[in-house]
């Protein structure tokens, strides 16, 4: 049992998602970062699908009820064990009765923390991830508060303390990033110039950047970017304005800003999509943090296939290493 | 003189897009009509059926659809070919399907709703009328009577669930010279109360909770669209009330009888009003106002 003492400023219980509903609206919610996810899994012996606590710039306090093997991975977060800095993407032990902490990010905005056995909440639709909009999954559907208590399932036989992975699997969340896009979905309704304006400009990440969409600010009229056309029926008069659609998770919809749509993503809607963030750099952007900036390059998608797969090929590496 | 048909559309070739590695999206028109729909509903039925590999979502939209696959599995140009052979043999003149046809009692200008609007005017494109009294101008009525009569008067096809789960997106069955057409709002409203009945572009949609919104507010059903915690029969199976291809007959209704339905709900009590139809687009294009008022009968 972990016994939460602080909740931090929004964790939740989260795992690689919730799928097969869509088409009633359902996103799949899950870690928004699936990289350090899994990664912290794997270090403490579990599969890439146990569920994790996702914490977002500040983590919580909580308490150990009994010995426990635990990874954080993700936003640098300085944990302490009993006011002992620990390392972080390494697996380590902890005793019954222990207290983690965390300090605010000093670097990335999620880290993910792992427990041998995952925890071990109920699950909804065959999924443990939280998604707080209509309070499902997770713990009771919402972020975590003082006084809960998460269940913990049996960890695997063979996990080892002091696991650990080489400096260069780690992320440097501090450098700007440059975010890989797919363009296409409806670009056919930007110009020439909206295209090159949309991939050339630095965009800030708003204050509104949270697990259903990072809004990007730049001083760049959206509706200029747009081809005028006599709006079709039923799509509303907005030039941004298309006949209600379905969005893919990454997608970039321009509404009044570009929003790269996460994980607790609305499921569609009239705006329209003008792009596809590749998958595994929908993790990279769920790191950067308000105010710090991205720019979007446009590849091919064959070489958006390679670098999932090299992305993937990665993370087997590190499960094969780790899990054996 | 018969009453009036509704025209199959002659539709452009579909666009293939790729929604990066994981995702494939398929415009099948950029405007909205039954055609577009129907199309959208028989093709996701059929990539259901055919259990191709590496399939994770497939997720029709009004006039479009979205797939979400694993690369892992299925290639994303070798899962366009499958969806360019289903385009082919589908023939859409032998689709049918059957549809469940809910009854969705609705009190227009309701207070709850009318008090949201009121607060957002300055996001309206007129801010001295009330969205009902705008709407029905716009679209050439006398005033929100004849409109909410309009609105009421034929039942409406769920094209398209999502936003938020249980958002059903409506479509009037009725030809294409009498669909309501009505603008969102200038700026979206941070505030929508839960069950309020919108309208925006050409669709009517149900708010299942509440939160920002940029339609234009019709009015308030007492009866949930989403119950997350299926406390209600009807949601035994899902916690969302709607699916594409259902028909939804929104019924004016007045205060008492939404008080007594809303306190019925709350007690966990309501029965919702669903019938079954075997929904044949063919008879529906020919004969939309008879047909349709034939499909309502099968409620209580």
């Amino acid at each position: 049992m972990l016994r939460i003492k602080e909740g931090g400023l929004s964790t939740t219980v989260q795992d690689t998602g919730r799928f097969g509903n869509y088409h009633i609206g359902m996103p799949p919610s899950g870690a928004v970062d699936q990289y350090a996810h899994r990664i912290a899994n794997f270090l403490v012996g579990n599969e890439a699908d146990a569920a994790t606590l996702e914490m977002t710039y500040s983590g919580p306090t909580l308490e150990f009820e009994e010995d426990a093997l635990i990874a954080v991975c993700g936003a640098d977060m300085s944990p302490s064990l009993d006011g002992e800095a620990v390392s972080t993407w390494t697996a380590i032990g902890v005793d019954a009765g222990q207290s983690l902490e965390f300090q605010f990010a000093t670097e990335g905005a999620r880290a993910y923390l792992a427990v041998a056995g995952g925890v071990d909440v109920e699950q909804v639709m065959e999924s443990r991830a939280t998604y707080t909009l209509i309070g499902i999954g997770g713990y009771e559907g919402r972020t975590l508060e003082a006084g809960d208590e998460l269940p913990v399932g049996e960890p695997a036989a063979d996990a080892q303390e002091g696991a650990t992975v080489d400096d260069d699997v780690v992320p440097d969340y501090g450098s700007e990033d440059t975010i890989r896009v797919v363009m296409g979905l409806c670009d056919y309704r930007l110009t020439d110039e909206g295209r090159d304006v949309l991939l050339g400009t630095q965009w800030k990440i708003s204050d509104e950047a949270d697990r259903v969409g990072y809004r990007l600010d730049a001083d760049v009229d959206i509706q200029d970017l747009f081809e005028e056309r006599e709006q079709p029926f039923g799509a509303g008069t907005d030039p941004t304005n298309v006949v209600d659609l379905g969005y893919p998770i990454g997608s970039i919809q321009m509404a009044g800003q570009p929003i790269v749509l996460m994980r607790d993503a609305v499921t569609g809607g009239g705006y329209a999509t003008v792009g596809t963030v590749v998958s595994p750099d929908r993790g990279t952007l769920a790191q950067g943090r308000s105010h710090e900036t991205v720019t979007f390059e446009s590849v091919s998608v064959d070489e958006a296939l390679t670098i999932r797969e090299s992305w993937n090929d990665q993370l087997d590496a590190l499960r094969e290493e780790l899990l054996g | 003189m018969g009453e009036s048909r509704i025209e199959r559309q002659s539709l452009p070739s579909p666009r293939y897009e790729y929604g990066a590695d994981d995702h494939v999206f398929v415009e099948l028109a950029e405007s909205m009509s039954f055609t577009a729909n129907f199309k959208a509903q028989a093709i996701t039925q059929e990539v259901r059926g055919r259990d191709l590999p590496g399939i994770v979502e497939v997720a029709p939209s009004n006039a479009s659809y979205l797939i979400h696959f694993d690369p892992g599995q299925i290639q994303p140009d070798d899962l366009i070919e499958d969806l360019r052979d289903i385009e082919d043999e589908i023939d859409l003149t032998e689709y049918t399907w059957e549809a469940r046809v809910i009854d969705i009692p609705v009190l227009y200008d309701d207070p709850w709703t009318h008090e949201t609007l009121m607060k957002f005017r300055d996001r309206h494109q007129d801010p001295d009328a009330t969205d009902l009294e705008y709407s029905a101008r716009i679209n050439g009525f006398d005033g929100p009577e004849e409109f909410i009569e309009a609105h009421a008067g034929a039942p409406h096809m769920v094209t398209m669930v999502g936003f938020v789960p249980g958002l059903p997106w409506t479509f009037q069955m009725v030809p294409r010279d009498q669909q309501i057409e009505v603008p969102k709002y200038v700026q979206p409203r941070t505030e929508t109360p839960s069950r309020a009945v919108g309208f925006g572009g050409a669709f009517t949609a149900i708010y299942p909770v509440q939160g920002a919104g940029g339609y234009q507010l019709f009015g308030r059903t007492p009866v949930e669209v989403l119950d997350v915690g299926q406390e209600l029969d009807t949601f035994a199976d899902s916690m969302v009330l709607p699916n594409p291809g259902d028909i939804i007959n929104f019924r004016r209704i007045d205060r008492d009888e939404y008080d007594s339905i809303r306190e019925e709900v709350e007690s966990g009590e309501y029965g919702y009003d669903i019938g079954t139809v075997d929904f044949e687009p063919e008879e529906f294009f020919e004969r939309p106002e008879s047909y349709t008022q034939q499909l309502t009968e099968v409620l209580d």
